[in-house]
C-alpha cells in the first residue's frame, strides 16, 4: 500500500516540476513544438552562409534566428507570423521557396518559358524536315538505273 | 554556316550572362526595410550608460546607423571613413554597436552574467572608440543582437541611411568605401538635407 502510494506522489508530481521549467529547453523537449522549429527554419535561408538553411548552420546568426524562433513558437505564434517575421525584416530572399509575384514571374516561369521555347524549335525543325524529305524529287531514271547496278554487285541474284 | 552563327551568337549571350552574374555580389541584398519605419528601439547610450535613445529622439533629422563592433576585421577597415565623415558632414552618426561581448568567439557566455556582459561590453567599446577615434555622435549597446534582427543585420557593418520622418532609405551591407561614400551616400544626405 505505502509502494502505491509513493509510486503515485512521484507520478504525480513529475508534471508539476516538469510546467515549472518554461524555457527554451521546455521547447526542445516539446517534440511537436520542435517540429515546427525544424520545418520553419529547413524553410529559411541562412544570410550568412547563403547555401543553407537556418537549421543547417552554425552561424552566429542562424544560431540567434533559430532562438527568435523558438521564442515566438512559445508565445504561439503560427507558421504563417513567423514567416513573414523574417521576411519583413531579411526579404523574399530569406525564403527557399518565394512567392510568386511580378518580381519572381521569370524565376518561376523561366524553366516553363525555356521548355515551350525547346518545344516549339523541336517540332519547328521536325516539320521543316519532313517537308525537305517530301520535297525531294524521285530517283530519275538513269539515278534507278545505277542504284540497281550497285545493289545487284551486292548481292548477285 | 548560317546555322553555326546562330549558335555562336547564342553561346556567347550565354557567356555575357554568366559574366554579369559573376560580378554581382550575392551579399548584397536588398533589404526590404527601404522606404518603411525604421523599426524602434531603445538602447544604452555607450557615454550615458543611465539614459537610453531610439529612432524616436532622432525625428525631424537625417542620420545614420551603422552597425559596428569591436571584434569586427571589416569595421576596422571601414574605420578611417568614418571618422573622415564625421569631420565634415554635418549628419548625426549614431552607432550601434552589435553584440559586442557575446558577437566575439572568445567569450564563453555560460561562465558571464548578464550585468557583468554589460559592463564588459561598455568597457570594451569605450576602450576601442577612445584608441581608433570615435566618429559616432552617439554609441548605443545592442547587447544581444536583438535590435540586429529588427534591422535585418546578416553582416557586419552595415549603414543605414534614415530621413527626417524616420523613414529607411537606403542601406549599404559590408564597409563603406571612400567611393561609397562619396557617390552614393554624400549626394542622398544632400538631397534629404534640402
Amino acid at each position: 500500500m505505502r509502494a502505491i502510494a509513493l509510486f503515485l506522489a512521484l507520478v504525480l508530481t513529475t508534471p508539476a516540476i516538469l510546467a515549472s521549467e518554461i524555457n527554451e529547453a521546455a521547447v526542445a523537449t516539446d517534440p511537436v513544438a520542435e517540429k515546427r522549429l525544424q520545418s520553419l527554419s529547413a524553410e529559411l535561408r541562412c544570410l550568412v552562409c547563403q547555401n543553407q538553411t537556418i537549421a543547417d548552420s552554425n552561424a552566429e546568426l542562424a544560431q540567434d534566428l533559430r532562438h527568435e524562433i523558438r521564442g515566438m513558437i512559445q508565445a504561439g505564434q503560427s507558421d504563417q507570423q513567423i514567416i513573414d517575421f523574417m521576411v519583413t525584416r531579411y526579404g523574399d530572399f530569406v525564403l527557399y521557396r518565394p512567392p510568386v509575384k511580378g518580381i519572381t514571374l521569370l524565376l518561376w516561369g523561366g524553366p516553363l518559358g525555356l521548355l515551350l521555347l525547346g518545344i516549339f524549335a523541336l517540332l519547328r525543325y521536325l516539320r521543316q524536315r519532313s517537308r525537305q524529305i517530301d520535297a525531294e524529287p524521285p530517283l530519275s531514271a538513269a539515278e534507278a538505273c545505277q542504284a540497281e547496278t550497285l545493289l545487284n554487285e551486292i548481292e548477285p541474284k | 554556316m548560317n546555322r553555326y552563327y546562330w549558335i555562336l551568337g547564342a553561346f556567347a549571350a550565354l557567356v555575357v550572362l554568366l559574366g554579369i552574374g559573376l560580378n554581382l555580389d550575392p551579399r548584397d541584398v536588398p533589404s526590404p526595410l527601404i522606404g518603411k519605419p525604421a523599426p524602434a528601439f531603445n538602447l544604452t547610450v555607450l557615454a550615458t550608460p543611465e539614459k537610453t535613445l531610439g529612432p524616436k529622439d532622432m525625428q525631424g533629422k537625417v542620420w545614420l546607423l551603422n552597425v559596428w563592433s569591436t571584434w569586427c576585421v571589416s569595421c576596422r577597415q571601414e574605420h578611417p571613413v568614418l571618422v573622415e565623415f564625421s569631420k565634415r558632414a554635418n549628419v548625426p552618426l549614431i552607432g550601434l554597436n552589435y553584440k559586442e561581448v557575446r558577437g566575439d568567439g572568445d567569450f564563453d557566455m555560460s561562465k558571464i552574467k548578464a550585468d557583468e556582459e554589460k559592463t564588459l561590453a561598455l568597457q570594451r567599446a569605450a576602450k576601442w572608440l577612445s584608441q581608433h577615434g570615435n566618429p559616432y555622435t552617439q554609441t548605443l549597446m545592442d547587447l544581444d543582437g536583438r535590435v540586429g534582427i529588427d534591422y535585418g543585420v546578416y553582416g557586419v557593418p552595415e549603414t543605414y541611411v534614415i530621413d527626417k520622418a524616420g523613414i529607411i532609405r537606403m542601406k549599404h551591407t559590408g564597409p563603406i568605401s571612400p567611393e561609397a561614400l562619396e557617390q552614393k551616400i554624400l549626394p542622398l544626405l544632400a538631397e534629404l538635407n534640402k
